[in-house]
């Protein structure tokens, strides 16, 4: 292909095989045909053909995107060092399974920490009592400005600042105190740091939820006479929903991988299950594989719910509009399961 | 109106008493001393320029805005104070919220919920707040949409209605609670003009029913027909008070006939 082109440059005048004799290939297809068919009268406009825009860097672009994803794909299935029957030898074992369940209900359980959490900071902030929004927004610029991977080491050890954890009268006598050492295990340790930075971003989240829905819509709960809780349980919140779970969808996702950073306190998660198993057989691609391959089948079942769980809450603006290919593929599914 | 009738009215007490209410926000002063009084079964409507403190002379009367200074009564109770002895106690939210279960309020920008369907809308504030059944408070929302003409609109979601419907559901949830008081803050300002006429013809109605009524409107004409008493504001001071028809027809201040030339 390249020796005909340079041929060409060399002598202009040289036929083109592809192209037919040169004189006739000056004219474009579309500007001869538009010559031809110049119309003696404007009645005939309507039957004529018409030729739609042709995208030529388009497709252009998707065959050269499909060419390097041929190649990968090529790769992944040829190159022998991927070692793909150690993958699946390992996919099922007992010990990625039992991590596997750990990372599910860690993430579960600290962003349920965080939701909550975000919630009530959230509320804090919005207050008129200057004490509690001020706490709320020191606890959200404290967690957010230190490294998470510190705070779950600090949480780790938190029996060498305070080696008894007391119940009592503030500054009173005791009611009973117990070890740190006992309290706070690697669980502990890990919802602590994974929940409570949570709650900071979730705080943040949350608020700005509560911010976007229309101070009227209060104002008119309020002239009916409806109380400060079902206004903000009924009114308030559902709206806001629309806003927060977009942003806590997304945050679940990155929670689930920020489960990993637990394994700096040796609770054998996901990604430290697969990690003690490599360290054994020196076999970390493959292992590394695993637990990859098992990260993206969490967050591709979370990404449906997400989809679900944003359609009930937007039902009432019927927002059809941006269109992921995942939505796509799940709503022609549901059309094709309803036919 | 027979003299049997007016005179049991002077008898009773007015329902709305202001006297010299102030408001101001920040250095801004909003209101500078109001006095009206209005009648069980009256309706007043407030004009104005904008500006000019009649929306928030209306928030005030069910304590949607606290006022500062003077005194401001519905149904003989100060808005927002328990009198007790010879003090005055602030309210709390939940007692505040009681007694503005009493005042219905309509507004501009109608202030529907748009997660919840029509009936949804006016069934919630009598069952959360009355504690009535669902059953019978779905049962007195289709009579109210029955009422301003919107029977068939019960399971549509706010956002598919037109302004005008928009604004008679609003009216209805108000109604649902049964007030003694509705207060109407410039209802038919955000409507296209062919849609206002919807709206007014369910006030009028309301009206003829023997509803005490506050509204603050632009439409001279409603005001006219309609109206007890027209109220005219400026610069946070009512300068003009008295029949419609006399106020609209011989204004006895030069401001007021400037604005009404200028509307008319």
């Amino acid at each position: 292909m390249s020796q005909s082109a340079e041929s060409f440059a060399r002598n202009p005048r040289i036929e083109d095989p592809t192209r037919g004799p040169v004189e006739n290939a000056s004219g474009d297809p579309a500007v001869y045909q538009s010559h031809q068919d110049e119309a003696p009268n404007r009645a005939d406009q309507e039957e004529r053909q018409i030729v739609p825009v042709r995208h030529w860097g388009r497709w252009a672009g998707a065959a050269v995107i499909a060419l390097l994803l041929a190649l990968l794909l090529h790769s992944l299935i040829t190159n022998p060092r991927f070692q793909w029957d150690v993958v699946w030898q390992y996919a099922f074992s007992p010990q990625i399974l039992e991590g596997l369940r750990r990372t599910v209900w860690l993430t579960i359980a600290a962003m349920a920490i965080g939701a909550l959490l975000g919630t009530v900071l959230a509320v804090m902030r919005r207050s008129e009592n200057p004490i509690l929004s001020a706490t709320a927004g020191g606890y959200i610029w404290f967690f957010r400005g230190t490294p998470q991977l510190v705070q779950l080491i600090f949480w780790y050890n938190l029996s060498a600042l305070y080696p008894t954890i007391a119940l009592g009268v503030p500054f009173g006598p005791e009611l009973f105190s117990l070890d740190a050492n006992k309290i706070i295990t690697v669980y502990v340790a890990a919802l602590l740091g994974l929940g409570l930075n949570e709650g900071a971003y979730m705080a943040e989240i949350v608020r700005a939820g509560l911010n976007s829905v229309d101070k009227g819509q209060t104002e008119a709960a309020e002239a009916l006479g409806l109380s400060s809780v079902t206004i903000f349980t009924r009114i308030v919140l559902p709206q806001a929903m629309r806003f927060i779970i977009p942003p806590t969808g997304n945050q679940l996702i990155a929670m689930l991988k920020t489960t990993s950073l637990i394994s700096v306190i040796a609770l054998p998660e996901l990604l430290y299950s697969a990690q003690m198993i490599y360290i054994q057989n020196f076999q970390p691609i493959p292992l590394l594989i695993v637990a990859s391959l098992w990260y993206l089948i969490l967050t591709t079942v979370l990404s449906i719910g997400q989809y679900f769980i944003e359609k009930r809450f937007g039902r009432s603006e019927n927002r059809l509009g941006n269109k992921t290919l995942l939505s796509k593929l799940i709503t022609r599914r549901l059309a094709k399961e309803i036919a | 109106m027979n003299t049997a009738d007016s005179q049991l009215e002077n008898a009773a007490k007015p329902l709305i008493q202001a006297q010299g209410v102030f408001k101001s926000f920040g250095s801004n002063r909003v209101l500078q001393g109001v006095d009206l009084e209005v009648q069980r079964g009256q309706v007043a409507c407030i004009i104005g320029p904008s500006g000019s403190g009649k929306s928030t002379f209306l928030r005030c009367i069910n304590h949607l805005e606290a006022i500062d200074r003077g005194s401001l009564r519905v149904d003989g109770e100060l808005v927002g104070y328990r009198e007790q002895g010879s003090k005055l106690h602030e309210l709390r939210k939940h007692e505040i919220a009681r007694r503005r279960a009493d005042i219905g309020m309509v507004f501009q920008s109608f202030n529907l919920f748009p997660h919840m369907t029509v009936l949804e809308n006016i069934v919630i504030a009598p069952m959360r707040v009355h504690g009535i059944s669902r059953r019978d408070g779905e049962a007195g929302a289709r009579e109210l949409l029955e009422k301003v003409g919107l029977p068939h609109k019960a399971g549509d979601y706010p956002r598919t209605l037109s302004g005008g419907q928009q604004q008679r559901v609003a009216i209805a949830r108000a109604l649902a609670m049964k007030p003694k008081l509705m207060l109407f803050d410039e209802p038919t300002s955000a409507l296209d003009p062919e849609l206002v006429g919807e709206v007014l013809t369910v006030m009028k109605e309301l009206a003829g029913e023997g509803m005490t009524m506050v509204v603050v409107t632009h439409e001279l004409g409603f005001a006219r027909e309609v109206g007890d008493v027209l109220v005219f504001m400026d610069e946070g001071r009512i300068i003009e008070s008295g029949a419609p028809r006399d106020v609209l027809a011989n204004p006895q201040t030069e401001r007021a006939r400037v604005f009404l030339s200028r509307v008319l």
